[in-house]
């Protein structure tokens, strides 16, 4: 039986090895991105331990700027450190659709359970 | 890396002769394998939240619990954790510009970024076991109040606050007078070096550890206690944290405390930070699992660079190997990100 593991044309990425040119411009890339995600995590501990939580609008707005920054770290990391943006469409998408499907429905069904547990202890109290 | 995959028509691509997905059938499982990872470390951080979410007491906040620095004094808010994250970026670039070597099949190169993801690797194992370390053994301990009273506290600002604490209230300790506690608690050892306890970040009290072996634990009266010195509490817009209790009230507070509540740092029994022990199980469990992750990195990183060094991805003719293994620890630092932002930040 033949073999489906071996590499057999130029259409896997690892045949298709890049130049001393191209490798200058992605190194600059990554270096551009290092310096992203760095910047991203100091504005992060600075708001941290600058902002006070004291319940109000602005902690909650500031929450979800934590969120929003985590995942566009996240998105670089993914996209850019583990090229999955280079890869071809298929594969992008067999690995972050159905994973975002799943996440999605349990952080619904997380926050949901979790109001009506603490409803219900409340009650109970 | 674009241009690395062809333009080929539907037909092409699904005909049957080629792969879909432009990716060899082991890149592809470590691909699967991550998703599945992954989903573990959703499910485990979701349930934190559940868990935070449907909790009535306050959750202790990461900038009040983290706060310290090996062999400093004082506070120095996330600090400590900031950094962990950056040398877990810095390693992560690193493996990315050792995987860019070998698609140029430069092996020096391959060799010389994979080995400072090792140094990086090991760099952020050490400080998590100094992180769990200052943990479990905690700054002071704190214990439960068996009844309810007021009394008149300072805020960090120095503004008198009065506070009704019910019962079942959680009261913290000073670093210094816990671990003399602590020690008295233990009872009739000998004065034991500070070393041998390793709660960095409090070296300077070597002295009150010399102190003289059989102290009575009952002779032993706090002049200071604090109220949330972990968690936080707002009242009439103001900010209730770190609040001292001394004098009168202190002893109130120290005479009203609960048989068999007292705790020090942290286990999977008791901790000293919040009432709800699900804070320290998860907090071990999810950055336990992490760091494991992180060690079987740091063994496959090692393997892997003896393969290179050896010359085998050039028999091989490509350096596929070291694309995989980067995948794995760019997950272990994605998955950080998350980790750091719900356990520390948030």
């Amino acid at each position: 039986m033949e073999r489906d593991d071996l590499i057999v044309n130029d259409s896997y990425a690892i045949n298709a090895s890049h130049s001393e040119e191209a490798g200058k411009a992605i190194r600059k890339k990554l270096y551009l991105v290092t310096l992203l995600l760095t910047a991203i995590t100091v504005v992060e501990v600075f708001m941290g331990v600058a902002f006070k939580r004291n319940g109000t609008f602005a902690w909650e707005t500031i929450k979800l700027g934590f969120l929003v920054l985590t995942l566009v770290k996240a998105a670089y990391i993914v996209l850019v450190f583990m090229h999955l943006g280079d890869e071809r469409k298929n594969l992008k998408y067999v690995i972050l659709l159905p994973y975002a499907l799943f996440i999605m429905y349990l952080i619904f069904i997380g926050l949901y359970e979790g109001t009506a547990i603490q409803s219900a202890v409340s009650t109970w109290k | 890396m674009a241009g690395h995959t062809q333009n080929l028509s539907k037909d092409e691509l699904w005909g049957g002769n080629a792969s879909p997905f432009g990716a060899t059938y082991g890149k592809m499982m470590m691909w699967y394998f991550l998703v599945s990872d992954a989903l573990t470390f959703g499910g485990l951080l979701t349930a934190y939240g559940v868990i935070r979410h449907s909790s009535s007491e306050p959750w202790p906040v990461g900038e009040q619990v983290f706060e310290a620095l090996p062999g400093l004094h004082g506070s120095y808010p996330l600090m400590y954790v900031a950094l962990m994250t950056f040398i877990l970026i810095i390693s992560s670039v690193t493996m990315v510009l050792a995987v860019e070597a070998g698609h140029r099949r430069d092996k020096k190169s391959v060799v010389k970024w994979l080995g400072y993801t090792i140094i990086g690797g090991f760099f952020f194992l050490a400080s998590q076991a100094w992180e769990w370390s200052h943990f479990i053994h905690g700054s002071g301990g704190g214990f439960q109040i068996n009844k309810s009273m007021t009394i008149i506290g300072e805020l960090e600002n120095g503004e008198k606050i009065q506070m009704s604490v019910n019962a079942g209230t959680w009261v913290n300790m000073t670093s210094e007078f816990g671990h003399e506690y602590e020690h008295a608690m233990e009872g009739g050892h000998e004065a034991a070096p500070a070393e041998e306890h390793g709660h960095g970040g409090h070296g300077a009290h070597a002295e009150e550890h010399a102190a003289p072996a059989h102290v009575d634990v009952n002779s032993l009266k706090p002049t200071e206690l604090i109220l949330n010195k972990y968690v936080l509490e707002h009242k009439d817009g103001k900010d209730i944290r770190k609040v001292k209790v001394t004098g009168e009230d202190c002893q109130k507070l120290w005479d009203a405390k609960g048989d068999g509540t007292m705790a020090f740092g942290a286990n999977m029994h008791k901790n000293e930070y919040a009432i709800q022990q699900q804070y320290a199980n998860f907090f071990f469990f999810v950055t336990g699992f992490h760091g494991f992750h992180v060690f079987s990195g740091v063994v496959i990183n090692i393997i892997v660079w003896f393969m290179a060094l050896g010359g085998e991805f050039e028999r091989r003719g490509h350096y596929e190997t070291i694309e995989k293994i980067g995948l794995y620890w760019h997950f272990v630092d994605l998955v950080w990100v998350f980790v750091f932002t719900f356990f520390y930040l948030i």
